[in-house]
């Protein structure tokens, strides 16, 4: 088998990454590095209100106190981070006012992306609110959504438009003080997408923002707020690719989810970040801050496919506040060649009644180390808690690496912790069977791969389970050996 | 169809198929029997290329072209299948999936268009028929908790998918009852044509009351020592081998 593979994984490692094209846009940066003076531009930029200035250099005084979290189990190389661009927008001709007026540069990276912003999300039902660097460009089926007193827009224009809603949410799930990053992010975030879903209005579509990093160096620091009031439903896409680059890219989001009362969120994610070449030069480093907080008979679901990014530090988590919430974690994270990804959830049990599910699929080739980190806390109130992990791993190959930290932390007798744990590889006879029915070695890798990561697939809309599918194969190529 | 001279395989520094000579043409159907350890499954496995194992000499010639040459998906694609003894399972992935994939894989090779959806579900049905094969075990995945019977179903429910020139079929009669055993066999039989061919390996004579063999052989030490029509084979079920082994002086 050795040597057919050796020729496969020739073959393949000549392959490029296939997103991996810059687009020269216009675009309009401030200096590098990060001071006062750098964040209260940002925020004049943006043309924010004095309360969004203070709150972001209350966060950047703090975040000068804080150091780099090592806990991880992650090999960081130093960053500069006065080394950074924190701000570029690719800067417009004109004021937009339809999507003709749309830099034909720009739409075509979007058509490239296979992201279909014009009649085709309209068949698909889902609406757009397309992020290229830091600035909105395009924001589809408004009106639609306005009619049912659904807000989806850029965060910068929420902090204009609806600055209660904002400031009343911005920061109540994830504080500037949480952690390094997301003290960062609170200072100098570009952008981000705001959605707030009224009480009782279960939204008609699947509300999808594609970010994308492209002024070359220019860290990406995407802030989300989503609101889903009373009785409310919301499905949220988030998708990204990136350019392919040689120097690394700093990329620090910061996600928040309000569940209230009987509200239901889901919030999916396929990340396709830059994952640096087949060496270990260049990629993203993805550090991002996830969490949402569900009020009483609330519901929140995170599905996440990452398969990309030169290191992954990634927890979505979910504060279960009130009684009878539910929490639920589905992801499966693939890491291929010099790859680094230490990523899991956070379920907080606080309320009576609520219960929490984590399903982690962890796929490790070529020389990657990936670890699954899960902390299930049952805090003493939390009256017949319940909880629910699987993690399972799959590595291809022998000089990768998987590893599971899974955390408990109980302090109610009466909660019930379920933890299963499985590890397997990818067997000759299994690939030899599939070979012997006319399938390649690298399709066959990608049909157990998808078969193994089925049931997290599964939790994903259906566009984006196809697109999913395809990544997790495409991301495997040259990895068996 | 096929033709295998002085055929040398070992594993690792052990020399298991010794100088195999077999020729096999279209419309025949071969049976190879002969005691445990003595290189069958090894045959199979060689012959559809598994890299456990290395052809140290010899050559084998399959539809006119160097088979040793071949990679494995290509020996598939021209038409050479492996009935597995032990087929392996693969969770997650269907076996509509698989078999969608597997087909399209053959006709894309053949330059032909990829069935569609309704052709592909029509095709399954069809195939399914042959070997009384649940349709339910379908939308499972490979093989998996499939009972040893169903399994073997399986196994021919794929060849009958993917019509090859030439199934080598590995103690496919293992482990099976006795109806498994006669829908097993009846199904291999109806997908007989005087352009295909069929190797069967096993070490039962009752396999060969419903896949009638033009030819017998009897494999030991990794060699072909003795060959025979249909009657060998119940003379084998009869005698056992001590007569032939004894006779075979190496």
């Amino acid at each position: 088998m050795k040597e057919n593979n050796n020729d496969i994984i020739t073959s393949l490692e000549s392959k490029e990454y296939e997103y991996g094209f810059t687009t020269d846009i216009e675009t309009e940066t401030l200096p590098k590095g990060l001071n006062e003076g750098i964040v209260r531009a940002i925020s004049e930029k943006k043309g924010e209100p004095e309360w969004m200035m203070e709150y972001r250099l209350k966060a950047f005084r703090h975040w000068q106190t804080m150091s780099l979290p090592t806990w991880a189990h992650l090999d960081i190389p130093d960053i500069d981070f006065q080394d950074i661009i924190y701000y570029a927008e690719p800067k417009p001709k004109k004021k937009l006012g339809s999507m003709d007026e749309v830099d034909p540069e720009l739409k075509r990276t979007f058509d490239k992306l296979g992201i279909p912003l014009e009649e085709q999300m309209a068949l698909a039902g889902v609406a757009v609110d397309a992020v290229m660097d830091s600035v909105s460009v395009k924001t589809t089926f408004r009106e639609t959504l306005a009619e049912k007193g659904i807000i989806f827009c850029s965060i910068s224009e929420a902090i204009r438009e609806y600055p209660e809603l904002v400031r009343k949410y911005l920061g109540s799930v994830v504080s500037y003080a949480d952690n390094f990053y997301s003290a960062l992010n609170a200072a100098v975030f570009s952008d981000g997408s705001f959605c707030y879903i009224p009480k009782g209005v279960r939204c008609p579509m699947e509300l999808s923002t594609y970010f994308r990093i492209n002024a070359k160096g220019t860290g990406q620091f995407e802030r989300t707020l989503i609101v889903a009031d009373e009785g409310s439903y919301v499905s949220y896409l988030e998708g990204c690719t990136a350019p392919q680059r040689d120097e690394n890219q700093l990329h620090a989001a910061v996600v928040e989810i309000v569940v209230e009362n009987n509200a239901e969120v889901k919030y999916s994610t396929v990340q396709n970040w830059y994952p640096g070449d087949k060496e270990g030069k260049g990629g993203v480093y993805n550090f991002v801050t996830k969490r949402g907080l569900c009020r009483e008979n609330a519901r929140l679901s995170w599905t996440q496919v990452e398969t990309g990014s030169a290191i992954t530090w990634k927890y979505p988590s979910c504060v279960l506040a009130g009684d009878n919430s539910v929490g639920e974690f589905y992801s499966v994270a693939m890491t291929n060649n010099y790859q680094q990804a230490d990523t899991g959830t956070k379920m907080i049990h606080l309320g009576r009644n609520t219960r929490s599910r984590i399903v982690s699929k962890g796929i490790s080739a070529g020389r990657s180390q990936n670890s699954y980190r899960g902390l299930v806390k049952i805090a003493p109130k939390a009256e017949n808690a319940r909880n629910y992990s699987q993690c399972d791993s799959l590595l291809i190959g022998d000089k990768c690496g998987a590893h599971t930290f899974p955390h408990i932390d109980c302090r109610n007798k009466t909660a019930m912790l379920e933890h299963e744990a499985t590890t397997s590889k990818i067997s000759e006879d299994q690939l030899f069977y599939c070979n012997q029915r006319g399938i390649s070695t690298e399709d066959a890798v990608g049909l157990i791969v998808n078969g193994y990561a089925k049931e997290v697939l599964a939790k994903l809309p259906m566009e984006f389970a196809v697109e999913a599918q395809k990544l997790l194969a495409i991301s495997l190529e040259g990895s068996v050996g | 169809m096929l033709k295998v001279e002085n055929l040398h395989a070992s594993v690792g520094d052990k020399e298991i198929l010794r100088g195999i000579n077999l020729e096999v043409k279209a419309g025949e159907v071969h049976a190879i029997m002969g005691p445990n350890g003595s290189g069958k499954s090894t045959l199979a496995s060689v012959l559809a290329g598994n890299e456990k194992f290395t052809v140290t000499a010899g050559e084998v010639t399959f539809m006119g072209e160097n088979l040793l040459e071949l990679p494995i998906e290509e020996r598939a694609r021209k038409g050479l299948f492996l009935g597995f003894q032990y087929p392996v399972e693969i969770p997650g992935v269907s076996m509509a999936n698989f078999m969608k994939i597997a087909v399209n894989e053959k006709r894309k090779y053949e330059g032909l268009e990829p069935l569609t959806a309704a052709e592909f579900l029509r095709l399954m049905r069809e195939k399914s028929a042959v070997v009384e094969l649940d349709s339910k075990l379908t939308a499972r995945a490979v093989n998996e908790g499939f009972s040893g019977g169903e399994k073997k179903k399986n196994e021919i429910f794929q060849m009958a998918m993917l019509e090859p020139k030439l199934s080598i079929l590995d103690e496919t009669d293992s482990g099976l009852d006795i109806d498994a055993l006669r829908i097993v066999a009846t199904g291999v039989t109806r997908l007989k044509t005087a352009e295909n061919a069929t190797v069967v390996i096993t070490h039962y004579q009752r396999l060969l009351d419903y896949i009638v063999p033009d030819f017998v052989h009897v494999l030991y030490k990794g060699r072909i020592i003795y060959s025979g029509d249909k009657s060998l084979a119940l003379k084998l079920e009869k005698e056992g081998y001590d007569w032939l082994i004894n006779d075979y002086k190496e």
